[in-house]
Formats: structure tokens, sequence, C-alpha cells
């Protein structure tokens, strides 16, 4: 093309413009008015984020300006030089006119793109935010009128969720189904509810209730039902990636189950969503700043955050696994409440949703300030009995306190307090080494300990100090929330036990290279000579002497008593016989050896160590006498507050010290100890999280690699959604209050569509982990938008939602298709008919228990283990023992079945069960070979095939009566004639066949034919065995695991 | 747009139902059992080609075809779990035993970690002899006599570096290209890509010979992908496949006329509601029959001749490496497309020596045999063979007198070997080199990326377009990385 005078003067023009002077008679060409829509028109589909062809992105800046392979697509300034006017101009030698099979673009787009390069070929950073934040996501949610119907569709409106979806088939000239007949209504009604079907006697009940309210009484009836918050907890616990073992290659068992107990009893009782969310993500603090009842629970509703797999692989590196704990919550939460794929701006800027990599370390940021407690979940007995003993100490304590006598004593004490103190240096270590567990060094100097404890008793320090005149060490235990029962030590109960404490110097002079930084080759023959240890606290027979005894293999020094005295940090300090230290320094090497925990079940959660799980090294040039410090460092703080301003507890918290320190208070002290006796233990425990007592400091990774930290960053939320409130912390509480705001345009909409997908089977919105702008647009935006609003508008009630889609006409449609209606929607996202879908791997086995009356209707509790196929639990790593779980616990329902993430329970994996290794908002709906094998086969199916004959030969007189009889307890529904025909010539097949052969007869219809149960009244042993045939077919159906 | 795969999965299903619709031209009313489901007899029958395609059900295993016609159709891995010492077995380093005792330079460690060990830990010589093998000369240390004798027929790679030094993560980053639990294995990418030749033998099928997996079952799940992509692990005994037979006392005929029973109901449900899941259900319960026989016919090998059965050292009605690797052969030869053979037995942190002795006994013979076996019926040029643990281990000892450990190795994500065998392989070849150390890679360095772009390629596959959308992302086995190995190719 050539140039026109106006373009030659144009360009002279933009000659000035480049340099800096804009020509006041140029237009502005702006960018994302102008320039954005041409490309997105005409280029990104080929050369954009599905596609790059010849490596060019026309939809990304960076990309942009980087070109593809034939170099820049355009300099700024030089409009004629750039690839990109050549190509749509058509004038490049190699490059094909573009677009390639398209029209060319008209002149005056092109113009305009000479313009905008000319002018500089500006590309303002906020134009992808702006675009992306036009996403329909991220605007408000909405309250929309419901839409007007015709007068025929406006029959069929139940509730204005029939607004939309019959003003959508209009649209698109479909009609609506019919109800559903009313026994398949109950039926899906029953299952989407509670997960199990109903009885016969309901569904006749149903049936026959003409009242106009008979439906809204089966909602509430099941609504109400303590089976209501199991089916709802499953559906969320796919989303919190629930498991009852750790994962990875230790895969050790776990006990979360009262988090699973909490979840069940949220949805039972209806907790409005927005507190469920506060209490998961934020309970500790909740707690923390309310204190009173309901903390406990709160607390372990953090468990959500915790469901996280843990590496305890021997050797593995604590702070790699912590970090990847924190990016599986980062990427839980985001799928969870906000249906962002946030986990994907963990190495880079997200590459298709306005999420920066630094917005994802801030979001990160606020998950990253926690310890990670296992919580005592005592039964309430005994919390009681907790609570009475503690309340006699504190009788005791307040006692001594009253005292003026005591309280002279006690400040007298406390003051003198502070001039004890010796300087003790803490190390910094320079090397440090155990195995299989590892140490993390944190900001004072203290090493914490993690990853698998199993075995493992010896540490190694090495520290290079310049010092010539040391006279001792202190070895301080110290507490941490992630330690059993806050530590100090790794057993168990939080004790450690240390058999000896060894320190070797080197002359630092001798390390010459090549070997100066050669640990393991320091030669160990100058060992430190100790001549005193002291503690400031010894168990009976377990005394600081015994650290430096010579004595590695027993004995030792403990400080674990009552539960009064236990979980304290503890010290003891070592005096060496001479001052030491070689001239021009020494290398150090610190060996504590503990009492390792070997013995434990290496698949057990309570495989422990006698190791400490953190403490601190120190040492002293002071020449006294050493001897251990009564008071911790935080003990010492509290002894310098003024007396007048210390709080009972920290008057407390001292006088535990002095109790023992006091001799006049002996007795005293005795009955303190005395009054400690008999803590019971707490009869289960829970995995939570609490909050750190500093901040830790949140850094980018570079490309996402832990050991590539780079620029800090604080806690935020991605700009692109509501800004985060200027007065709220910055902590998980201020987090779940943004996420459940009623400005926050995901987290209710999110909530909705994964609602109405457990229903329909495919949401709103197809993609429920991702609302981002590679999402479909939702099938019915208005109600979408509508319901969303609704939820919040009800107080996040999640049984006004389940009523809501319920009672709509939408959802009671009948399931069948017609073929046209097949044509137009093969998906149904129109909502032209109702749902039919194969029910989840647990409804599946639920089926089978209830429709065979095998079922125990028991909610809650730990995790029950059905049976297990031999050589299953082979291919773990770390086998368990599955001992098949006795009585009713062998039928309960197949949401509480053991979860071992290593070996999937694999009836219900096959069945697409989630395998909780992340979180999952959508399941897949697989339909195999293995499933039938499952049902046709597998134990619990063949129990219940058996019972349910067994019950079928005494619940009717006749064969035909019999056969509608089972098959109604397994889809709802009578039989045709013609199905009952094919099941009573099976039956007369199985009979036939059994009374030939009475020994196939006595092993199939008996699950134990040594001990054969009795036989219904008047049935033989034929009949059973005929009739567990018939009821194993019509278990088998697709109709029977099928919501229609 | 690449549809997720069940949305593509209902999409073909509808279009079935279009077919069946238009084609047929039967109304909803007619559906029932006429001209669509034939007679009841030849139904019964079971006709495996005829059985397979029941119109209107989505078959997610149906054959497929790749980007390009591969080279390999399909695949044997033997998982060498735990990580065999690449030192003892591949990788022939003489200067280490020339500093045996010594620290391992710091210039050659830039500040590696262990799992165990600290890494200035002393060097620790190699505990077998090499020598080249072959007429193209491969080293191989006299560890593995038997393979030496198919060392002509091999690929050895000596430069295989990946990024995991723990176990789990180690195996789940080989066999999903994720160090992260949830992706899908390769084997099921493969499945997903290629479908089965087999009428009723899953197309991805796993089997173990040693310890549990460290991995566990992530090992070969399907991730995200449908499930009906997982691994399906075979047993020995008489439930080979999970729940596949009949309950005591259910005699194969009693069987099939329940099943006739239950496909009859399906079928009058399908006329009544017509949803084309129930047509996919009923091809689910027939190939499932099917299984109840091709399975255990597939796990007797008792009618091998001696001299296959003497070849890999097998023994019919045993559980070994042996017995898994002439089942492997068998499988291949029904048309399953991707055959893995977990043995995780390498894990030597202690006598490195005793171990890879121990474990050279049980496996040696019968991966040699497994690789003559399929070179003489022709199958070698169509099966990929692939040999490998999860990483190396170390140059230096471990030992530790807490843990009862000595003379071993610990685990080493920067240099091992692996070998690899037909599907358009090379064959006497060797690639890559590691330092006097056998520390780091120096020459040819293939990433576990390479290494899964190489075998999607012999299978006909660009990496780079076999994806999955999840979350709103296209998911690949490659992540963002992969580069055929060429230089391996025939």
């Amino acid at each position: 093309m050539n140039a026109t005078p106006f373009h030659r003067l144009l360009r002279l023009g933009l000659a000035i413009a480049a340099l800096g002077a804009s020509p006041a008679w140029a237009a502005t060409v702006d960018f994302a008015k102008d320039i954005q829509p041409i490309f997105e028109a005409n280029c990104v589909k080929c050369h954009g984020p599905s596609r790059s062809e010849n490596g060019l992105r026309l939809d990304l800046k960076t990309e942009a300006v980087k070109g593809g392979d034939h170099g820049p697509a355009f300099v700024a300034g030089k409009s004629a030089g750039s690839l990109l006017v050549q190509a749509v101009s058509g004038t490049h030698s190699e490059i094909a006119r573009m677009p390639k099979k398209a029209d060319a673009l008209p002149p005056e787009k092109i113009a305009l793109l000479r313009d905008w390069i000319d002018q500089g070929a500006v590309w303002p950073e906020s134009a992808a935010a702006a675009k992306a934040g036009k996403h329909w996501a991220f605007q408000p949610i909405t309250h929309p009128q419901p839409p007007k119907v015709g007068s025929r569709s406006r029959k069929a409106v139940r509730n204005p969720i029939d607004n939309f979806v019959l003003a959508r088939l209009e649209h698109e000239k479909l009609a609506p189904s019919p109800e559903v007949d009313r026994t398949t209504l109950i039926r899906r009604l029953s299952l989407d509810l509670t997960g199990l079907p109903p009885t016969p006697a309901e569904v006749d009940a149903f049936v026959a209730d003409r009242s106009t309210d008979a439906y809204a009484k089966a909602v509430e009836r099941l609504l109400r039902s303590p089976h209501h918050g199991e089916k709802w907890a499953r559906w969320w616990l796919d989303a919190a990636r629930y498991a009852d073992s750790n994962g990875f290659e230790k895969d050790r068992t776990r006990s979360i189950w009262p988090w699973r107990d909490w979840v069940i009893k949220a949805f039972n009782e209806d907790k409005p969503f927005d507190q469920f969310t506060r209490e998961q993500l934020a309970g500790d603090l909740l707690a923390k700043a309310a204190p009173g009842a309901g903390g406990a629970d709160m607390e372990i509703a953090t468990g959500f955050l915790r469901n996280s797999m843990v590496n305890m692989e021997g050797g593995v590196e604590p702070e790699k696994f912590r970090v990847e704990t924190i990016i599986d919550r980062v990427d839980a939460v985001g799928r969870t409440w906000l249906g962002l794929t946030i986990a994907c701006a963990q190495c880079h800027n997200h590459k298709f949703d306005p999420i920066s990599q630094k917005e994802y370390f801030q979001f990160y940021d606020f998950l990253n300030q926690d310890v990670e407690p296992k919580l005592d979940v005592p039964a309430k007995d005994t919390q009681a009995k907790r609570d009475a003993i503690a309340a006699a100490a504190r009788a005791i304590e307040d006692k001594l306190l009253g005292d003026p006598d005591v309280a002279a004593k006690f400040v007298r004490w406390i003051d003198a307090a502070g001039s004890r103190a010796v300087d003790w240096q803490p190390i910094d270590p320079k090397e440090w080494h155990t195995t299989p567990m590892k140490f993390e060094k944190q900001e004072d100097f203290s090493l914490l300990g993690g990853g698998d404890v199993y075995n493992s008793g010896i540490i190694r320090v090495w520290v290079d100090l310049p010092q010539t005149n040391l006279t001792g060490f202190r070895f301080e235990a110290l507490n941490h929330g992630n330690l059993p029962s806050d530590g100090p030590g790794l057993d168990g109960n939080g004790d450690f036990l240390i058999t000896e404490f060894t320190v070797d110097a080197t002359p630092l002079k001798e390390l010459a290279a090549p070997n100066a930084g050669a640990t393991n080759f320091v030669a160990t023959t100058n060992r430190v000579k100790f001549v005193r240890a002291s503690a400031d606290v010894e168990a009976p027979g377990l005394p600081a002497s015994a650290m430096i005894d010579g004595v590695t293999t027993n004995g030792g020094w403990g400080a674990a008593f009552t539960k009064g005295r236990r979980n304290q940090e503890r010290r003891a300090v070592f005096q060496a016989e001479k001052p030491f230290g070689f001239e021009g320094g020494s290398r150090l090497l610190i060996t504590i050896n503990s009492k390792p925990g070997g013995g434990l079940n290496n698949s057990s959660d309570k495989v422990s160590s006698f190791i400490p799980g953190r403490f601190r090294l120190s040492t002293t040039a002071a020449t006294d006498p050493l001897a251990a410090d009564p008071l911790s460092e935080k003990q010492h703080a509290v002894a310098s507050i003024p007396s007048a301003q210390r709080t009972t507890e920290q008057k407390r918290e001292l006088l535990r010290v002095f109790l023992f320190q006091e001799p006049s208070l002996a007795d005293a002290a005795k009955a303190w100890d005395e009054a400690w006796k008999g803590w019971p233990a707490a009869e289960n425990t829970t995995l939570a999280l609490r909050s750190r007592e500093t901040r830790r400091d949140t850094r980018i990774f570079r490309r996402g690699d832990w050991q590539k930290p780079t620029t800090a960053v604080t806690a935020d939320v991605p700009a692109v959604l509501p800004a985060f409130p200027a007065d709220a912390p910055r902590d998980r509480l201020g987090l779940a209050r943004w996420l459940v705001s009623m400005d926050n345009p995901l987290t209710a909409r999110v909530i909705v569509n994964r609602v109405w997908q457990q229903y329909f089977g495919t949401g709103l919105v197809p993609t429920p982990e991702d609302f981002g702008t590679r999402a479909d647009k939702p099938s019915h935006p208005e109600l979408l938008d509508w319901l969303a609003s609704e939820f919040m508008r009800r107080g996040w009630s999640m049984k006004e939602l389940h009523r809501l889609i319920v009672q709509s006409a939408t959802y009671r449609q009948s399931s069948r298709v017609a073929p046209e209606a097949l044509e137009k929607d093969a998906y149904n996202r129109y909502l032209a008919r109702g749902p039919r879908q194969r029910v989840d791997a647990e409804a599946v086995q639920d089926i089978a228990l209830a429709a065979s009356g095998l079922l125990s209707p028991k909610v809650g509790g730990p995790s029950v283990f059905p049976p297990l196929p031999d050589g299953v639990m082979a291919l773990a790593y770390n086998q368990i023992a599955w001992n098949v779980s006795e009585g009713d616990d062998r039928y309960r329902r197949a949401m509480y079945t053991f979860w071992k993430r290593s070996v999937p329970y694999p009836a219900m994996l096959m069945f697409d069960t989630p395998a909780a290794e992340q979180s999952c908002v959508r399941r897949n709906r697989s339909n195999t070979p293995l499933q039938a094998l499952t049902t046709l086969n597998e134990p619990t199916f063949k129990q219940a095939a058996r019972w349910l004959a067994w019950r079928t030969l005494s619940a009717a007189p006749s064969d035909s009566a019999r056969a509608t009889w089972a098959f109604r307890q397994c889809v709802s529904r009578t039989p045709t004639i013609a199905e009952t025909a094919v099941l009573l010539k099976l039956l007369a097949s199985a009979r036939e066949e059994f009374a030939a052969k009475p020994k196939d007869a006595s092993q199939f219809a008996y699950s134990d034919p040594k001990n054969p149960a009795p036989l219904p009244p008047g049935a033989s042993l034929g009949d059973l065995a005929a009739w567990s045939t018939v009821t194993r077919a019509i278990l088998n159906l697709d109709e029977t695991i099928t919501k229609e | 747009m690449n549809l997720p795969l069940e949305l593509d999965l209902e999409r073909k299903r509808f279009l079935s139902r279009r077919w069946f619709f238009r084609e047929c031209g039967v109304g909803l009313g007619s559906i029932a059992l006429a001209s669509l489901l034939g007679d009841k007899a030849s139904a019964a029958a079971a006709k495996p080609a005829a059985a397979r395609s029941l119109p209107g059900a989505a078959d997610p295993l149906a054959p497929k075809k790749g980007h390009f016609p591969g080279k390999a159709k399909s695949v044997i891995y033997l998982f060498m779990a735990g990580a065999p010492s690449q030192l003892e077995l591949f990788d022939h380093k003489p200067t280490l035993a020339k500093y045996n005792g010594q620290p391992v330079p710091k210039d050659v460690l830039k500040g590696q970690t262990y799992a165990f060990i600290k890494p200035d830990s002393a060097i620790y010589a190699p505990e077998f002899k090499f020598a080249r093998q072959g007429k193209s000369g491969a080293w191989i240390s006299e560890a593995l006599p038997e393979l030496a004798g198919v060392a002509d027929d091999i690929t050895i790679v000596r430069s295989m570096t990946t990024d995991a030094f723990n176990h789990a993560p180690g195996q789940i980053f080989m066999n999903t290209g994720s160090q992260q639990f949830g992706r899908p294995s390769m084997g099921s990418w493969v499945t997903y890509g290629l479908g089965s030749q087999s009428q009723d033998l899953p197309g991805y099928v796993v089997m173990n010979s040693a310890g549990g997996l460290s991995g566990g079952a992530g090992n070969y799940g399907s991730g995200f992908l449908p499930s009906s992509y997982q691994g399906v692990l075979f047993r020995k005994g008489a439930d080979p496949v999970l729940y596949l037979s009949n309950p005591a006392g259910m005699s194969p005929s009693l069987q099939r006329k329940t099943l006739d029973a239950v496909k009859d109901l399906n079928e009058q449900r399908l006329g009544v509601v017509g949803d084309p899941e129930i047509a996919t259900r009923i091809n689910a319960f027939e190939m499932a029959y099917r299984m109840q026989t091709s399975a255990p016919e597939l796990m007797d090998i008792s009618k091998e001749s001696k001299e296959t059965l003497e070849m890999y050292g097998a023994e019919p009605g045993k559980a070994s490496f042996a017995n898994n690797c002439l089942l492997a052969r068998r499988l291949v030869e029904r048309g399953v497309r991707f055959v893995q053979l977990f043995h995780e037995a390498w894990d030597h942190h202690s006598d490195v020596k005793g171990g890879v002795k121990g474990q050279a006994a049980i496996t040696d013979k019968a991966c040699a045999a497994l690789v003559r076996d399929l070179k003489q019926r022709g199958l070698l040029d169509e099966t990929l063979v692939v040999w490998g643990g999860e990483f190396g281990r170390t140059p230096q000892v471990e030992a530790s007198a807490e843990l009862g450990r000595s003379l071993g190795r610990d685990h080493h994500p920067q240099a091992f070997s692996m070998w690899f065998a037909g599907g358009g392989v090379k064959r006497g070849f060797s690639l890559g080199e590691t330092d006097d150390f056998g520390f780091n890679v120096v020459k040819d360095k293939v990433h576990v990326h390479d290494l899964h772009a190489t075998m999607l390629h012999l299978l006909g596959f660009d990496h780079e377009k076999l994806t999955f959308r999840f979350q709103g992302r296209d998911f690949r086995l490659t992540d963002v990385h992969g580069e055929v190995v060429k230089p391996m190719l025939v």
C-alpha cells in the first residue's frame, strides 16, 4: 500500500511525537479503546493463549513486545518498519498477509495500528487488568428481577428460579418437561437431601399425601434428618480433601474425623455459610477473641486447612513440605471459595486471569502465619474431670496468692530473679544433622524439628566460635505449637529425655582447605570435660548429671512430671572443668543424644521420640559456678513487669515456679503436684491451626522455587477483586470475613453453583473450579446472580438454598428426554428436563445398605473399616492393619470409610470418590466394567444381596409380591409386568440350579456357611439362595444407582 | 477449544443418540429391544467385537489415533522403585575407587543436600566390576549378566536427571510429570490418547512384585482424567482383578443368567427413559463378564512352553517379578496399551552390594527374557520397554549408627541411568555421560520431562498437544517442558 500524502504528513508529525512533543492535531490512539479490540477480533485466536503461532502472542504486553520468531512485532515510533503493519498490509516478503484465513483489515484499522505504533505504541499495564476486570465473575452480584414469562409458562412457575429457566426455554423455543411422577420425585429428593433412598413406606406416605403442602413437608422432614448433614458434609469433604492419613510415602494415620463431625453438625444445624467459613478459616482467632463456650469447636473447625497432605518420608526437608502445604491451602481456599485457579500464579503471573505472582504470594501470606497443633478432643466427662483438676490446682494457687506472708516472699523472690541471669550467648548453628528427621533454624537461633521422627535420636550441631574462655553451655528445650502438646519434646506427651550431652572442639587452624567445610571430618579428640550439669527441673530418677556420665544408651535427664509441670520450657547448663577455646577459634561439635522412640508401629500417627522438638544452645564465659535458671526467658519477661501490673495469670505462672523454689512451701508444692495426678488422657485428637506469635516473612519465590525467595510481600487480596478493608486484620480472620462479605463477587456465586451442580449434575457455570476469564459463561447468568444474592439475603442459610432449589418446578421436572429436546440441548444446559445421573460413590454403597436393611444409622465418629480385599494393603509402602469393623460399624455409610491416601478404598475410588490429594470441586462420573464387578462381587454388596433376600422372603407370601417388594426397596417404584417376569424367570432358573446343588446354595446364601444364620420362617435354603440371586440382580440395575 | 474429556464423551453420547434417532429411524416409543439390541441369544453369547459398541454407549477406551503414526503401540514400563544404584549397574566410574573414603570435592557438591547423609560424606567405590558388552560395547556391570546378553538390543541412558530426591515425590514426578499428587499418570495419558486395542481387558494394567509403593496409588492414578484411564491392578490368585470372581456358589451359568436379567431390565429402562448412559452401563457389564474369563486366562501361564517359562524364570501359580514380565508380554499381545510393573526393592541405604546383588538375581533374567521374547515374537518393534527408578544413588557412602546403616548409598537426583528397548528406540546404543564422580551429568542430559516427551513421541504424540483442560488450563504430561531425545530414536 502506498503511503498517501496524509500518511506521510502523519508520519512526519509522529517523528516529532517520538521525540516527546505531541502534536496537537494528531488524535491520540487509545490502546484499550482502539487497538486491543482489533487484536482480539483478528489476531489472538492464533496469536494468543491457546495457540501462539510463530511464537507470537498479542494478548499480553510482555509477550507482544518480545515478538515472535520473526522478531518484535512492532517498534515504537516506526510503523513502516514494524512487522505488525507489514503483516496486516501484506507487504512482508515472507509473512503471509494477516489475518491469514480472513478478510484483510479495513484501511482505517490499519491506519489506527500505524498511528498507535508511531505515537509510541503505548500499551498501558492497566489494559489487561481493566479488560479482565470487566469479566462477568468479577462484577458485583446483582439481584435481578425474575423475568416475566408467557402465560403458558406462567402456570409452570413454582418459584423465581423457574422464571429464569422458563424465560430461557421460551427464548430457545423449548418446552419444559412435565413434573416427574411422585415416586421418582421423592426418591430424587431423598437422594439429594440425605444421600439415601426413601423407604417404600416413605414413598407410600408421600404418594398418598394429597395435601397441597405434601412436598414441602417432605422437604422439611428430609432437611431435619441427621443424614442430611452427612450427605452435604461429603460434598464439602471433596473440596476439603479430607482423608484419614497423611499421604506421601509414610502415609501415616491421622486423626481429624472430629473436624468431619463438625462439618456434619454444621450442615445439620444450618450454620450460616459465612459463619461456617469464618470458623473453618479462623476458628482459633474467633475463639481467642471471644473466649467461652464453643471455642473448642471453633478450633476444631480449622481442620479444613489441616487436611493438606504431609510428607513424613525419612530425610525430607521440613521447610520444603511446609511450603507445599501452604501452596495446597492457597489452592484449596482459592478453589473452594473463589472458584479461581490462583495456584496458576505460583510460578509466574497467571496466564489468563488478572492475578500476578506477587498477588499469589500476598494471598499466600494470609495462610503462612501458623503453627500446626494436634488438639485434644476429650469426651465431656473427661473434660469435666480435667476442669476439676485444674480448678483444684488453682484453688491452691489462690490460697497462696492470698496469703500475705507468701505474697511478701514471692515478691522478694521475683525481684531477685532478674539478677540471677547469667550472660548467655545463643549459638548460631553453622550446620546440624539428624536422621531421619531434620531441624530448621528459627529466627531466635533455636532449631525446630520436623519430618519423620521415627528412630530419630541423635542431634549433631556444628559451630565455629572465636572465644578462648568459654566456661559452659546452656541447653534450652523450647515450646512450639507444632509439637505434641506444645512440646518441648517429641514424645506423644511432648516430653523429652536426653541421655548424653557432649562437646568436641577442634582448632579452626587445623581445618585447612580443602575440607574446611567438611564437618563430618572433624577430629573428635578434644572432648570438653564437664564437671557439673544442672537443670531447672529434674524428674525423679532422671537427673541432669546423667547427661555427662558418659553413658549414651540409657539414663538421662527428663523434666516430665504431672500435667501441671509438663510442656514447660526447660533448661540445663553444663559447666566445663576449665575455660576452653583455641586461639584462632574453635569448631565445636555438640552432640545431643536422646532416647529414640522405637518400638512403635511405624504406620501410626503415634510414632514418637524423646528427642527435643525445639531447642537452643548458648555459651557463656561467666566464671561463677553455673546453675540452671529457674525461670525461662518468657518468665523473666513476666518477672520484669512491675508487680502491680501483673495479671493474676502472670502471677500464677511465676508462682508455679516459686512454689518449688521456696522450701517453706514444700507441702503446698506437694499438694499442688498431687492435684494434677489423675489427669485423664483425651479420648480423641484432631488437627487444627493456630496463629504464630510472630509474623513469618513471606517472599515471592522465583519461578515458584522455595529455595529462591525474592521480594517480601504482605497479606493482600488480588486487585481485581474488592479491596481488603483497611481496618481489617491481615490475618485468616480478616481473609475469611473478606471472602464472605456481601461485596465479594465470587464466594456466593461459587457456592450456589456447586450446590446447583450437586442437584443437576452440571453447574450453571460448568467449571465450578474456574470462574476465571477462560470459564464458559453461565448458562443462566441472571439466575446465578439471583440465587447468589438470595443466598446472602437469606443469611447464607444452606437449607434455605436447598429449599429454593428443590421447590422449583425446574427441579421437579421429569428427566425423561424427548428426541427433539436432546437434539437441541444434549447437555441439558437449558434445563428443559430434570437431572438423571449415576449417584456418587458413597450413595452407590449406601443405597445397597439401605435397601437391604443393613445400614447403620449412626452419625459421626471415627472412620470405619469395611472389608478390604486381600492384597490391596500390600500396595501401600506403609501398611496398616485393616481390622474389619465389627457389628454396626461394618455397615456404616460409605462416607465413614477409612480413607488411606496411598491405598484409597477401591470400591469407592472406582466410582470416582476423589483421592483427596488435592481439593476437588467437581467429580468425574465414570461408567466402567470395574464398577460392574464391584456391585456384583464386592463383599458388602454380596451381603446386601443376601440380607435383602432374607427380608424379601419374610416380607410377602408370593413370589411376585416378593419381587415387587425387593424391587421397591432398591428403586422405589413398582416393577412393570415385563420386569416382574424377568425377575421371576431368573428366580425359577436359580431355584432349579440350587435345588440340584445344595452346597452351592449354602455357599452363596450364607456369608459364613459354617455358621449359617437361621432361615426366614417357612423358607428353604434353596429359596434364600435363589432370592439372593434375584436381589443381586436388582441391586445391580442401572436404575438402582441412578437418581432419575 | 479442547473440551474437558467428559464433555467430549457427553458429546459422543449425544452424537450416537442422534445416530440412533436418525439412522435407526426409531422414536423413543420403539426404542425398546427389537432393532437396536438385536436378538437376545446373540447378545448373551457376547461376541466381543460386537458387544463392544452398543449404539448409544460411550466407550472411552475405543482405539484412537495419535497425532502421527507412532512406532510403539504399547509400553511395558519396568518401574524399579526405590531407585537402583546406577553406580553398581550402568555408570562405570573408576575414579570413585581411587578416591574411596575421601570427601567429594566442594566444587562438585555445589550446595547439594540429601535425604539422610551429609553431602560431605566419603566417596564410596562401586562394588561391582564393569565390562563392555555386546558388539555395541556398552558398559554394564557384572551384576547384570543376563542383560549383558541383550546389550545390542537396548539403549542405555546414563544421563537421566530429576528434580526430586524423596521417594514419594520422585515416583510421582517420574510417573505424572509433577511432584504434586493429583496429576494423571503416564499410562493414563497414553490410554486417554490412544484408547486400547483390547476388547476384554483394561487398557492400562499395573502389577507389583515387591514392597508397597512410596508414591502409592497416585503412581498409576488418572488424576483429573476420567477414572476409565486409571491403572488397573492385576494380582495373583483367584481374583486377578479386584472383585472379579463370582460369589462362592454362583455357577457360571447362573451368573450369565443373572447378567442377562440385569441386561434385559436395563434395556427396558433404556427404552423408557432414553438415557444412553444406560447403554454404556450395559456394555460395561458385558465387558466385566468377558473380563471374568479373559483375566484368569491371561494370568494362567501354565500353558506357556517350558522354554519360555525357563527363559523368564517364571513359575505358574507363583507371584514374582519374572511372572509379571511374562504376563506383561501376554498383556501387550492381547492389545493392552500400557503395562507397568512396579518392583519397589532398590532403596539400598545400607549394604548396597548385597542389595543390588539380591535384586539383580530376582530381576535380571526376566528383564532380558522379556526383551528376547518380544523380539522373537516380532513384538519388540511395536512395544516400548522402559526400565528405571525414580532417581539415582549417591557416589558417597551412607552410614549411620543410629539407623543401623553402613556401606549404603543415599538418594541422588542429579544423575542416574535407565534403559529402553524396542518401540522405535535404537539398538545397542548408549547416551549421555556423567562426570568422573558420577555426580552430575556432563553430556546429553535427559530430564524426566524429556523422557516423557520422548515416550509420547514414540507413541505418536506431540507432547505439547496431548492436553486436557482442567481448572481453566490445558494440562499436559510434560507441564511446560520436555524435548524429544532424538539421538536415541531409530
